[in-house]
């Protein structure tokens, strides 16, 4: 972090300019000119913290800085200082161990960063210097140097590329690592440089290092001795990344533009936003509590020692005087030194272990979801993946749950269905899509019916075949049919291939066309051929091609065919083509793609357009104008781009169908089931959107949907923003007042008698309610927000990436601050994967941004049912358990220390051995309750995800909230109690030994000790659910470890120890029996409550219900294994 | 790889994701284990408390702790304690004028006796106690203020005593041997017994001052400095009394070299400072006479006398000489017998409960018993 913000600060003199003049191959150009080498940092990637000096004070600096570590620093100071009754050992040793584990727990995740820096520092690169090539490592490279690469190696840096080996001036590249998309993208040389790259001489201009990994701009002046300099416009074409790989290409050469942590990749790989948990408030919450119970004991013992010296001959019996020094001391002075000694006394029952415990409860726990065999997907070979393991439990607290559409509830898998051309629909009919959902096509070519001429449909399909940047995957030796959606019979076997595309729609459009004919062959050279239905090949000449965008949502082709007719092809959205083309052929279309969109299918429109040479040049001449343009490069673009598609003649429509991921229905049933709100968030529109949700059952066919769109608000005559004020109240009345109070606990579906509401609101609506022109602004919010709140499903369609992020943050601030959880898949998500509470990435076909920014990622939507019913449940129960207990182990513990204090004359004389104080939270009640936190399913696992409504249990922090508090608290007083007093009537005959020896101070508290240890190892025991080896090796082993140390501890003189209080006082204990009678009498005593509790609780909750579902769960358990035997 | 190595948070978040077996860009199939313990599988027993499965124990419970405790409770009742009060407090005790006049540094000690009379006889062993109340001996500057490495009997710091002796570590420039508040106010009353035959003339019980302490303590813990030397003389020379002794440690037992200096078992008693501010501890113990069926104390009159050296009313405290036989649970305490017939009782109590609630509801709920 700082390092990066030093290098900013280097860097800082050419900030100021907003671009970097880079001088290939170092050579001055043009040679007259003055040469100042500019400064760049170097190629080395530094993603360690620490070097090996400042590892020690800045680690400690680090950990001091975390309120509980600096905490128990004072009390250690304190101890260290003032005169205290427990050496300085009893908490600087558990302080630092937490302190050194966590040291090298960092020491050695730094050090793996190291050896990675390091890997990839040392890598050797080729460098050519002066026509030679000379091996360097790749931290040597400085901007502006030419580098070679080989074959499937990755970039040292980001490089401008110069040179290929490839005859068409191409290269392939992967980015797998960066962004996983695996497919293969072709890179360009920079047109017109020189094949000899020692003669080039060159500089590049280029715009300051930024993380977009898409975009780049710049432009590259070559001069030649005997001509005028001339500029080419740099693209992300030309740029390849740090970390992709070079494919199918022998060697490349490149000049290195951004090196180190400047590249796009070391900019990308920054540090994340921490989330943390609600557990982690209602701990701070509770330790606050006990801070308040650890000043007052504090006080109280204080004054009473005040009060109790008062009184003649109690405060310095002749038996016991005080020094010299004590007498000295102010009164004040002693009076402070008093309330920090009782302070350390009593500080205990703030355990430093419960958060080395509840971090490695998290860290440890987290192994359970990727481990978790159920989360593998046998598709893409990869389970589940954890990216933070601090919000585990959050994941059994989820109240919103905002999803993405395309790819995380439907495949993106996408199947062309049908299409429309000149108002004809032509489906397949053969497809019989509804029973498995696999088309299957009989015949090799399906025949169209003939309805549209036969000019349109061949224009038609042509469009289909040239409109895309689909590649075609070369059938290697090792790969020949891996491809999906290849494996129905064509009419040429011999031709099976491949496409490959960064959108699913268009590899569909390409393979429809194909199965009506037209074959895409491939692009080379930028020819694209297409054999069509004559068999004939055809080639076109790709001029230009008008990208994709979110916001232009469609995207153009410009090709010149054998007749040197230049045509325009364009598909997109119904939306942004429809304005586009001549309206009287709109109508006809409109209806179709209306239909569709209802039927949950994705449309795209498709229109042509024949350029005129005059009209093509003139294009031409912008596009060049705009790709030169060093800044707002893309605002030009989308300008031209947005000239050139107008009055295009619109030829047909697709449809094509995204399948919903496997059980994405039951996965939404069962989180709305667990008292979950759904809400679809999607760039798509309306109407797919809405079968979608149909087909997912978030809306069912009672669902009353409260529509609130464009469409909607156009209905009315007056303006929009008073008829979404009219719409609102409406709804509001409708939806918040009228209905009756939603009961918690009450399913959805057996609650029929009230009217569910669904709610649909659109991206321009939304920013209208959010960002309302007039100052009403947060009257409409909340009108919305209630109504949304009281919809069993509510439906945001034409989201933008950023509204997205806004309706998340919108619901996670509202009322109660509901936890929310934002699932998808794709880089349109990222905004509200962050946004959320927790983030949930699906490793869709999307690329990796959605898994890289995520704080889990899932391989399928299906996957959130386990995650959420099980784990998430798992994790909350087990954490809140864990935390609810350690506070009542440290109260039971302190206490009988605190009732001490009245009979020792507030004299701040320990109960117990400095040892037991050491080593209770240490080693004897730490390992059961670890375990407990891991293992525990009080519920199993298969119960948990029938029964969804077993998640609204514990919802809303139903396990921390402050009444399991109290009663915990009131458990551990209780016991507490017990222990004292309970020894306290035993002792009032020490002589409990049948030899008549009596027992002194130390054999006291170690009875109580005793007897607390045994308690509350048992009072887990008692809470454990499950008992697996691990559950009876720990907590009987702890219990054994206590006995042997004891007997361990006692058994010898210890030539360190100053005191030696515990010489046999075990072993002596042990040896009587009123000893053993009272621990078993305590031990009992105390836990009855908790098995009373256990037995008067159990038949009120769901036991029975448990129990029966079980039985019912057991036999369907038996029915699956019988359908699927060989499924494992 | 590189990918991967990049993972790591920048603040202390965990590194899962490149230490977890999920860690991106890994090659190999991450296909997860199908292990009983990674995918939580582990076989378990799942126990279900209800009424059904804990009402046999709270009947076995009940059945166990009554007999126990009615056990204690009869065995409690039959020892014998006999306990009086010889502080001096009131004008009519004997010991008045001792607890009165007390000074430091009278030289002749205050002699006083007190007759009493045993209504019942004492079997076997009698174990002598004296008892001291409102005494603070757990008070913590009173309990670290003592040295255990020279009570061990290490050279060193037998000239060198710990710090934590401080205010009884030196006298006059030498160190004080034993140091510290708990030796230097050690129980120095004599008690002796004596029991008055009817026709007037009275014999002195003997009173064994062996096996008053713990054996541990007595042979390993405590150790005269020079090992079996018997010139404790010699050993202790250069260090000082503890200020309100008589005498020095090495003449604590002239009669007996295993009974002298730090092993002196009045004083290692004495060392292992009591709980409670009413304590007792054991004094002497009168052994059963072997030779005849005569009880060890035979009902009559005794008398206490009393070396009267160790002044408590300064302080508001108390002085007792408790006489008590012992049984298997040590001594006299009716607490732990009523203890266990209490909760014996209240399970036993809680068993019918539970047993009319399970056979009332029980029909209805019978299938929580079903383990799942």
């Amino acid at each position: 972090m700082l390092r990066r913000r030093l290098n900013r600060l280097c860097g800082g003199d050419e900030k100021r300019v907003d671009s970097r003049t880079i001088y290939v191959g170092h050579r001055q150009c043009p040679p007259t000119e003055a040469f100042i080498p500019p400064k760049f940092c170097d190629n080395r990637i530094v993603s360690s913290k620490y070097t090996v000096w400042n590892f020690l004070p800045k680690n400690l600096f680090e950990q001091f800085r975390r309120i509980a570590n600096f905490y128990f620093l004072i009390i250690f100071l304190v101890q260290v200082i003032v005169d205290t009754p427990t050496s300085p050992v009893t908490s600087g040793l558990p302080l630092f161990f937490v302190i050194t584990v966590t040291a090298i727990k960092q020491g050695y995740e730094d050090w793996l960063r190291h050896k990675a820096d390091k890997e990839v520092n040392k890598y050797p690169v080729m460098v050519l210097e002066n026509g030679r090539r000379v091996p360097k490592e790749s931290e040597k490279i400085k901007v502006g140097d030419v580098v070679e690469v080989k074959e499937d190696e990755t970039f040292p840096c980001d490089l401008i590329l110069l040179q290929s080996s490839r005859d068409d001036d191409t290269c392939f590249v992967t980015t797998a690592s960066l962004d996983g998309e695996s497919n293969h993208k072709t890179h360009y040389t920079v047109p017109d440089t020189d094949k000899d790259l020692e003669s080039l001489s060159a500089t590049i201009e280029c715009e300051q290092p930024q993380p977009d990994l898409y975009k780049f701009n710049g432009r590259m002046h070559i001069y030649k001795s005997d001509q005028e300099p001339f500029v080419r416009s740099l693209g992300p074409e030309n740029l390849l990344l740090k970390g992709a790989t070079l494919k199918n290409t022998e060697k490349i050469c490149g000049v290195a533009v951004y090196t180190g942590m400047e590249t796009k990749m070391a900019l990308n790989y920054q540090g994340k936003s921490q989330k943390r948990s609600a557990v982690e408030k209602s701990i701070n919450g509770f330790l606050l509590v006990y801070l308040c119970i650890l000043i007052s004991k504090a006080l109280v013992c204080t004054a009473l020692k005040y009060w109790w010296q008062s009184k003649e001959g109690q405060d310095e019996p002749w038996y016991n005087h005080k020094t010299q020094k004590e007498r000295d001391t102010n009164r004040f002075l002693k009076m402070f030194t008093d309330f920090l000694s009782f302070m350390v006394l009593f500080n205990f029952i703030i355990p430093v272990s419960m958060y080395v415990t509840v971090e490695m409860q998290k860290f440890l726990g987290s192994f359970f979801i990727t481990w978790d065999k159920d989360f593998f997907d046998p598709e893409i070979q990869e389970g589940a993946l954890v990216n933070t393991s601090d919000l585990n439990e959050e994941l059994g607290q989820v109240e919103y749950v905002f999803t993405d559409k395309t790819g995380t509830l439907t495949q993106n898998n996408m199947e062309f269905i049908s299409c429309c051309i000149d108002g004809f629909q032509y489906k397949n009919h053969d497809s019989c899509s509804e029973l498995d959902g696999f088309c299957v096509t009989d015949g090799p070519v399906s025949k169209l019916q003939q309805k549209a001429g036969r000019e349109k449909e061949e224009l038609f399909l042509r469009a289909l075949c040239l409109c895309h940047t689909v590649q075609v995957k070369e059938p290697g030796p090792d790969e020949q049919t891996e491809v999906d959606g290849l494996d129905h019979p064509l009419t040429q076997p011999q031709e099976q291939r491949g496409f490959i595309a960064s959108s699913p729609d268009e590899v569909a459009l390409v393979k429809g066309a194909m199965k009506y004919g037209f074959t895409f062959l491939g692009l080379e050279s930028r020819t694209m051929k297409i054999k069509n239905r004559q068999n004939d090949i055809e080639s076109y000449e790709l001029l230009h091609v008008l990208n994709f965008d979110p916001v232009r949502r469609r995207m153009s082709v410009i090709v010149r065919n054998k007749k040197g007719e230049t045509l325009l092809f364009c598909k997109g959205a119904d939306s942004s083509i429809f304005p586009r083309v001549k309206q009287e052929e709109v109508e006809c279309i409109r209806t179709h793609v209306e239909r569709n969109a209802t039927d949950g299918y994705r449309t795209l429109c498709v229109a042509y357009k024949q350029l005129s040479a005059e009209e093509f040049a003139e294009t031409e001449a912008q596009l060049q104008e705009a790709r030169l343009a060093l800044q707002d490069r893309d605002e030009k673009l989308t300008a031209v781009y947005n000239l050139v598609e107008t009055d295009m003649s619109l030829i047909g429509a697709t449809a094509v169908e995204d399948r919903l991921q496997e059980e994405a229905a039951e996965t939404m049933e069962a989180l709305q089931g667990a008292g979950m709100k759904v809400w679809v968030l999607t760039g798509d529109k309306m109407e797919t959107a809405k079968s979608t949700c149909y087909a997912c059952r978030l809306f069912q066919r009672g669902t009353e949907l409260l529509e609130l769109t464009v469409r909607t608000l156009e209905d009315g005559r007056c303006g929009r923003e008073e008829r979404l004020h009219e719409l609102l109240l409406d709804y509001h009345k409708k939806a918040v007042q009228d209905a009756p109070p939603v009961k918690p606990g009450v399913t959805r579906g057996w609650a029929t008698a009230n009217q569910e509401y669904g709610f649909i609101i659109d991206g321009a609506t939304l920013s209208l309610v959010l960002n309302p022109t007039d100052a009403s602004a947060s009257r409409y919010k909340n009108l919305f927000l209630q109504i949304c709140q009281n919809c069993c499903a509510v439906l945001c369609c034409r989201m933008a990436p950023l509204q997205k992020a806004q309706i998340v943050k919108m619901v996670k601030n509202s009322k109660g601050s509901p936890i929310t959880l934002s699932i998808g898949d794709g880089a349109n998500d990222v905004s509200m994967i962050l946004e959320a509470h927790v983030g949930i990435g699906i490793k869709g076909k999307e690329g990796r941004q959605a898994v890289r920014n995520s704080d889990y990622a899932i391989p399928k939507v299906k996957h959130l049912k386990k995650l959420l019913l099980a784990h998430g449940h798992l994790y909350y129960v087990r954490i809140a358990h864990l935390v609810q207990y350690f506070f009542y182990k440290n109260l039971c513990f302190i206490l009988p220390q605190f009732l001490y204090q009245f009979f020792c004359g507030y004299s701040q004389q320990p109960l117990y051995d400095a040892a037991y104080l050491t080593m209770y939270n240490i080693c004897f009640t730490s390992m059961p309750i670890l375990a407990f936190s891991l293992l525990e399913q009080h519920i199993c696992i298969e119960v948990l995800m029938d029964n969804a409504a077993l998640y609204r249990e514990i919802a809303k922090n139903a396990m921390l909230r402050w009444w399991p508090f109290l009663s915990w608290t009131i458990q551990g007083v209780f016991q507490g109690l017990m222990f004292f007093f309970g020894v306290r009537f035993l002792f009032s005959n020490p002589a409990l030994q049948d030899n008549g020896q009596v027992f002194g101070n130390w054999s006291y508290g170690t009875i109580v000790f005793t007897v607390l240890v045994f308690t509350v190892t048992l009072k887990l025991a008692l809470d454990t659910r499950h008992w697996t080896w691990i559950n009876h090796f720990v907590i009987w082993g702890s219990l054994a470890f206590y006995v042997f140390f004891s007997f361990f501890w006692g058994g010898i003189i210890w030539p360190f120890l100053k005191q030696q209080r515990l010489y046999f006082v075990f072993a002596n204990m042990l040896s009587s029996v009123s000893a053993w009678l009272v621990i078993i009498l305590l031990i009992l005593l105390s836990l009855l409550p908790d098995i009373l509790l256990l037995i008067f609780r159990k038949p009120k909750s769901h036991a029975r219900q448990l129990s029966e579902d079980s039985l019912f769960h057991a036999d369907r358990r038996l029915l699956r294994s019988h359908r699927y035997p060989t499924s494992t | 790889m590189m990918a991967s190595s990049y993972n790591a948070k920048e603040e202390d978040g965990h590194h899962s994701g490149a230490v977890g077996p999920g860690g991106a860009g890994v090659i190999k199939s991450k296909k997860p284990d199908n292990t009983a313990f990674k995918q939580q599988r582990l076989p378990a027993w799942q126990p279900i408390l209800t009424a059904g499965t804990v009402l046999p124990a709270f009947f076995v419970i009940g059945l166990i702790f009554i007999p126990i405790g009615i056990g204690l409770f009869v065995t409690s009742n039959n020892i014998k304690e006999f306990e009086i009060d010889y502080t001096g407090v009131e004008e009519s005790s004997p010991c008045y004028v001792c607890s009165f006049n007390y000074t430091w540094n009278n030289t002749t000690p205050c002699q006083c006796s007190i007759p009493f009379s045993l209504d019942q006889p004492f079997e076997s062993n009698v174990f002598m106690y004296y008892g001291l109340s409102n005494f603070y001996q757990n008070h913590r500057r009173y309990v670290k203020s003592r040295d255990d490495s020279q009570l061990n009997g290490d050279k060193s710091s037998l000239l060198n005593p710990s710090k934590e002796c401080e205010p009884y570590r030196s006298s006059q420039g030498s160190p004080i041997a034993p140091c510290g508040a708990i030796a230097n106010s050690l129980f120095n009353d004599t008690l002796e017994l004596f029991y008055n035959f009817p026709n007037g003339t009275s014999i002195p019980i003997p009173l064994v001052k062996k096996g008053i302490a713990w054996w541990t303590d007595k042979h390993v813990k405590f150790r005269n400095p020079g090992g079996n030397n018997n010139n404790l003389t010699a050993t202790f020379a250069g260090t000082a009394k503890p200020v309100n002794w008589r005498k020095p440690v090495f003449e604590l037992d002239p009669s007996d070299p295993d009974n002298n200096g730090f092993v002196n078992e009045d004083f290692i008693v004495w060392m292992r400072t009591a709980a409670l501010p009413t304590f007792r501890k054991l004094y002497r113990i009168i052994q059963k006479k072997k030779d005849n069926m005569m009880p060890t104390l035979p009902r009559g009159n005794y008398t206490l006398n009393v070396t009267y050296n160790y002044p408590v009313r300064s302080f508001e405290g108390r002085k007792r000489m408790i006489l008590s036989t012992i049984s298997w649970m040590g001594g006299k305490n009716p607490f732990l017998g009523i203890a266990y017939i209490t909760v014996g009782s209240v399970c036993f109590f809680l068993g019918v409960v539970l047993l009319f609630i399970h056979h009332k509801y029980g029909s209805r709920n019978n299938n929580a018993d079903i383990p799942n």
